[in-house]
């Protein structure tokens, strides 16, 4: 089974965000950055259907600066054989863009699985896994908590408001992992280790015309800072008033 | 001059409320731009008696698709059906809401259409020829501006941003053909446990962290949502990594974003990560042991102490406030 993995390099969320100079990024001053929590999910996926299928490729690929080549060694510590990097100096807001870019490094690298994280957590996109299915005419599913394969064939499973959709579909297809899909392993000592061997290629995104752009950011207005009612179960009484006649919220 | 699709979302044959919310987003900013509503209703056979009202809302016409597999989410079926019609019309954005199936669905409008996106935003705005969407990312912590130069955009709409008004347009009813496609089907929806409420939509979040101690006591969080009615129960990142709670409650940068009137964090320290889930939040209460724990930096009212001993009693007095 040839199964590609879509990774990102994102800030830690344990992250306290400053905005740079420029007024449309973030200071990376300091700031560790991450595999996005959702692509383990994606790897782990990964590497469970390839162990299962007794043999095949994972392949990670990566849009984004040199730095992403560390992203790149953390998905491979974890068991992945190969990395790709599709080099951009900076990536664009524009997720179409860097779908196509995804899209044209896929279309003909045989695959029969295309995983992605649900969303990373920067940008909060969660587009560019059904934008690549779509420019690649696939099969896709998003945000899938359970997957079973055989044959061929796959039903997943995806949580809506209220409810579990159960989603039928054909390989080769897209999809989108949400948390909780599998636990991801810790990469052993071992791993790490032979991670500094594995090979990645390095060639320029394909990004095309962006055209979506970030215009301005800025941070969300503080709340205001509250007040402690009292210690223990004593302070609950005026609590509860303090919610009935002064937030009316009871 | 561009008109605006409002691509609605039905389920059993029902609008969901966010339709009426991204009918009336367009309806905004068509007036800015010029142009007229399109919503664009899909669903089986009768589906039409459900878009009747959406006049009231802002829609000019109402084009109904109806096909057999548009009972459920139809993904490639509503993609095809809805770039037919963008490219049968001169439209300047397509807006979705920003649901479960929202979120999947716009980025392959995009897509399908060659169209930028903007996903999730609170807001989107006409000027200069351009759209420029607000939207927070990093969970909330920042509030991006994104401008999407193109002829054609497609943009999706946070739930509970826009409050929907009425506008008397004529909602005209019209049929465009739903186009049958199908890479993926839809085979069954199970439904969650009756009266559950999920966290993103509850008035009430009462959510539980680590300071719980265990699983078990997580009946204290669920008894106290209990005690105020349309409550959901909620979860930290510690807690349902460590397996206690189920991943759709957890609140934070890795979960949900949140918005209630109410949000209780009961043991809950305030990592950033799970501030940024939940500080828009109309109201916050904290109860925890540490009095400085940074939760008690973002809660309007907070009490130091043990929850064990304060949440029984916290349960008791809403019920009796409740009651009375």
């Amino acid at each position: 089974m040839k199964i590609a993995v879509c990774i990102k390099r994102v800030p830690d969320t344990e992250t306290r965000v400053r905005i740079a100079g420029d007024g449309v990024s973030l200071d990376e001053t300091g700031v560790k950055f991450i595999l996005n929590p959702y692509d383990e999910f994606a790897v782990e996926e990964a590497l469970q259907r390839k162990e299962r299928a007794g043999g095949g490729e994972v392949v990670v690929v990566a849009l984004g600066p040199d730095a992403a080549q560390e992203t790149i060694r953390s998905a491979l510590a974890m068991g992945a054989d190969r990395g790709v990097l599709l080099k951009a100096d900076r990536i664009p807001a524009d997720a179409l863009a860097v779908a196509k870019a995804l899209a044209a490094e896929l279309k003909d690298g045989g695959y029969d699985l295309v995983l992605f994280g649900k969303m990373a957590v920067d940008d909060y996109h969660q587009a560019a896994g059904p934008m690549v299915a779509e420019l690649l005419g696939l099969p896709c599913v998003t945000a899938i908590s359970k997957l079973e394969l055989e044959g061929g064939k796959g039903v997943a499973e995806r949580e809506i408001e209220g409810g579990v959709e159960v989603v039928e579909f054909a390989l080769p297809a897209v999809l989108t992992a949400e948390k909780g899909l599998n636990t991801p392993r810790y990469p052993a000592l071992k791993g790490i280790m032979a991670a500094k061997k594995k090979p990645i290629e390095t060639r320029p995104a394909a990004l095309g015309t962006v055209r979506a752009q970030v215009a301005a950011l800025a941070l969300p207005p503080e709340r205001k800072a509250g007040r402690i009612v009292g210690e223990g179960p004593d302070a609950v009484p005026e609590l509860v008033r303090l919610l009935r006649a002064e937030a009316k919220v009871l | 001059m561009a008109n605006v699709l409002a691509v609605t979302e039905q389920r059993g044959g029902a609008l969901r409320k966010t339709s009426h919310e991204v009918v009336w987003a367009a309806r905004q900013l068509a007036d800015a731009m010029g142009g007229t509503v399109d919503a664009l209703v899909l669903g089986q056979a009768g589906v039409d008696a459900a878009g009747a009202a959406l006049g009231e809302v802002g829609a000019d016409r109402v084009l109904v698709a109806e096909a057999a597999a548009f009972g459920n989410y139809a993904p490639d079926g509503y993609v095809a059906t809805a770039a037919a019609v963008v490219k049968g019309g001169t439209y300047g954005a397509v807006l979705v809401a920003a649901t479960a199936t929202g979120k999947d669905l716009a980025p392959r409008i995009a897509a399908a259409l060659d169209a930028p996106l903007a996903t999730d935003v609170t807001g989107v705005a006409f000027a200069g020829g351009k759209l420029t969407a607000t939207r927070p990312v990093y969970a909330g912590k920042v509030i991006e501006q994104v401008t999407l130069d193109a002829p054609l955009a497609v943009v999706s709409v946070r739930p509970n941003t826009y409050a929907v008004g009425k506008a008397a347009k004529a909602g005209a009813l019209g049929k465009v053909a739903g186009v049958e496609a199908a890479r993926v089907v839809v085979r069954e929806i199970k439904a969650a446990e009756q009266g559950k409420l999920d966290v993103a939509e509850a008035s009430v979040v009462v959510s539980g962290g680590r300071g719980l101690k265990g699983p078990e006591h997580f009946a204290l969080i669920e008894n106290l949502a209990k005690a105020f009615g349309a409550a959901a129960v909620g979860a930290s990142r510690a807690v349902v990594d460590a397996g206690w709670r189920p991943h759709a409650e957890q609140v934070g940068q890795t979960g949900k974003t949140v918005s209630p009137q109410l949000y209780v964090a009961v043991g809950i320290s305030g990592a950033i990560q799970h501030l940024a889930g939940m500080k828009t939040a109309k109201v916050i209460v904290a109860i925890n042991k540490d009095k400085d724990a940074p939760i008690f930096q973002v809660a309007d009212y907070g009490i130091v102490g043990d929850l064990f001993e304060i949440v029984p009693r916290l349960t008791e007095e809403i019920a009796k406030a409740k009651a009375g």
